[in-house]
């Protein structure tokens, strides 16, 4: 009998979009494993965010600048409201809080050259502060983190800015871990731990517990440094309206909204992927608590979580913001995931841009990592060039765009310079959709 | 003696004045009067300077003490010697919740009774408390000593590290991996100095030592709630 279906057109095989391949991997590995997946670095799905939104540059009703010649400042001061040394800062990029163990101290040194060439700040971390980023940092700002981890008044007083962290955007709500093959002599000594043991940070601070007693707490800070210095408050983005509001009311001269795209040194995948919210969906809404205040630029709003470049660093000042902060483009500039160690991270199973597991000490860059041959791969002073390059790039495309739209100051760029691409960005921005006048819960308007 | 009015001359001028001493300053004896629970007084000191405030005190009372003796003649607010680095913070009545959170040295002694969280994150301190302690007292406790002469609430020395736990009284429940340990020859001696410095006549052949044991110490999934 002859077989009719030889040769036949057969149906494909399709993979499941639900059940993907990373998800079944995922699946099977913790099948095989029984523990959860822990990673550096923030959100990598797919989410709303800056290329989302378009500049509409200028026309017959708004009028440009030219494009090199006409100045279009870039300074920002920060911490007016209260602080009597508020720091001025040359561009509005600042270098985002990343600690000294989750880093190496050749990496926070090349963050402080880098920042302090650019004229900007860098922050500490958990863990307290180090010769080599004070030293490096012309502007450094001290955290004030849950585990007061070498935290003490001396280096309190010698910091420029201090920021209280309540939370930040990769995991809002979750404390930190600092794996035990991390920690050296040094980093152990520094943090009053042993040598080689895990080192939790708390997810809450230990003497405070309500935006009542953060007000006694900020004001303990103030007394302590002689009402000198910028008092930031940090937080995740998960209700920006009212945790902006209860951190002015609490006190703050500046406050720092992170969102979901922002990194860690490490915590859960399943916490980076789904706690949290798109750093655009939170703009608005901390601008709004701002203005209900009365207190939009004299508080000054940092923001950050996945800012790339000028355009980013561009769209968020335009939503209201008055500076952002990077962590993630930092360390790609100084050196992270670049393919030159490809065959390295082969080894360790994944690819450059891929490489995630920065907690586990065994950086190929040399710069997340206290191994001290690994170590030797990083110069902190071509990696403070590379970021200084980088800072001074972004810059330039914030002002080119700044003068497209005919500001002199990149903080006079404003909502209405942009447009949303998408429903859900115009929804979550209030923006308009591109070519319309029109945004999801505009008032008095239906879809 | 200087006598400061806290009332009549402002917490800032307060702080600035005790600030602004050096250890080799001749003004070493303070008096504060109308306290009247006012927060952060006596913070961020850093002179051998003694300190006397009479009265009660609001949050954070002594924080980040370097040097100084500070003796509150009543009862202390939350956080009292918060972060405290060396020196002596004495409180004669009882203290509210976080009492020498995660103080890195010093002495704090207490001589009434602590709330809870007393010494949560402790970094080297020593803690002598005359009374109770409330709940999850030394919670996460790094290093240095907690001594109580009363009673301990739920969840002593939970998550803790190497800080080292004396109770004379009851202990409500232990905290997760807060054991009780053997109290050996060199630990009566430590206890010895600890209540001789905390003024306390309590026999340290009273106690019983509780301290960590080190099953949190690299993160297992069968110790995760």
């Amino acid at each position: 009998m002859k077989d009719e279906s030889k040769g036949a057109p057969r149906t494909v095989p399709i993979q499941s979009a639900t059940f993907s391949n990373p998800t079944n991997a995922e699946i099977r590995r913790a099948a095989a494993t029984g523990i959860y997946d822990i990673r550096g670095g923030g959100s990598k799905r797919k989410l709303p965010h800056f290329d989302d939104l378009l500049f509409l540059g200028a026309s017959i009703s708004r009028y440009p600048l030219e494009g090199y010649r006409e100045k279009c400042d870039t300074k920002v001061v920060l911490g007016t409201r209260f602080a009597k040394k508020p720091i001025e800062l040359d561009i509005p990029v600042t270098i985002a809080g990343m600690s000294f163990g989750a880093l190496s101290g050749p990496a926070k040194e090349a963050l402080g050259r880098g920042a302090s060439m650019a004229g900007t700040s860098t922050t500490t971390g958990d863990g307290g502060m180090t010769e080599e980023e004070r030293g490096h940092s012309s502007k450094l700002v001290y955290q004030v983190l849950p585990s007061r981890y070498g935290m003490n008044p001396d280096d309190l007083r010698r910091c420029d800015a201090i920021e209280v962290v309540v939370g930040q955007g990769a995991k809002p709500g979750g404390g930190g871990m600092l794996l035990g093959q991390k920690i050296s002599d040094r980093v152990a000594e520094m943090r009053n731990l042993p040598k080689g043991i895990d080192q939790r940070s708390a997810c809450r601070h230990p003497d405070w517990t309500g935006p009542d007693d953060l007000e006694i707490k900020i004001m303990e800070l103030r007394e302590i440094t002689a009402w000198e210095k910028p008092i930031y408050v940090k937080i995740g983005g998960t209700r920006p309206y009212f945790d902006t509001m209860l951190a002015i009311k609490a006190g703050a001269d500046v406050v720092v909204l992170d969102g979901m795209q922002g990194g860690t040194a490490a915590t859960q995948d399943v916490f980076i992927e789904h706690v949290g919210q798109p750093i655009i969906a939170c703009i608005g809404e901390a601008v709004r608590a701002l203005q209900d205040m009365d207190l939009h630029r004299e508080v000054q709003l940092i923001v950050s979580g996945g800012i790339r470049g000028g355009a980013d660093v561009a769209k968020a000042l335009a939503m209201g913001a008055d500076a952002v902060a990077i962590g993630t483009a930092a360390m790609i500039a100084l050196g992270d995931n670049d393919p030159r160690w490809e065959p390295e991270y082969n080894a360790l199973g994944t690819t450059a841009g891929a490489y995630d597991d920065w907690h586990e000490g065994r950086d190929p860059a040399g710069i997340t990592t206290q191994d001290p041959e690994l170590m030797k791969r990083f110069d902190p002073i071509a990696g403070g060039r590379h970021l200084n390059n980088f800072l001074k790039v972004m810059t330039l495309e914030a002002q080119t765009i700044a003068r497209a739209c005919g500001h002199n100051h990149l903080h006079n760029l404003e909502p209405e310079d942009l447009v949303s691409l998408t429903m859900e960005a115009a929804a979550m921005t209030k923006i308009p959709l591109a070519g319309t006048n029109w945004y999801p819960g505009k008032p008095g308007t239906t879809y | 003696m200087e006598t400061f009015d806290l009332e009549a001359q402002g917490l800032r001028n307060l702080n600035a004045a005790l600030q602004s001493q050096t250890k080799e300053t001749n003004q070493t004896a303070w008096e504060i009067v109308n306290a009247k629970g006012s927060h952060a007084i006596a913070v961020g000191l850093d002179a051998p300077i003694e300190v006397t405030v009479r009265g009660s005190t609001g949050y954070y009372c002594g924080g980040m003490n370097k040097q100084a003796t500070i003796h509150v003649k009543g009862s202390a607010g939350p956080g009292v010697a918060e972060n405290m680095m060396s020196g002596t913070v004495i409180i004669d009545g009882d203290a509210s919740q976080y009492a020498g959170a995660t103080a890195n040295g010093g002495t704090l002694v207490i001589k009434g009774n602590a709330s809870s969280r007393c010494g949560i994150s402790m970094k080297g301190v020593d803690i002598i408390v005359h009374g109770n302690v409330g709940h999850m007292s030394a919670f996460m406790g790094q290093s240095g000593n907690l001594v109580v002469c009363g009673d301990a609430g739920d969840a002593l020395g939970d998550s803790l590290y190497e800080a080292r736990l004396f109770v004379r009284g009851k202990v409500k429940s232990l905290g997760a991996d807060c054991i009780e340990k053997e109290m050996r020859p060199e630990h009566l001696e430590i206890l010895k100095d600890l209540l001789e410095r905390g003024e306390s006549d309590a026999k340290p052949e009273e106690f019983k030592r509780y301290g960590s044991a080190r099953k949190l110490y690299n993160f297992d999934i069968d110790n995760a709630y």
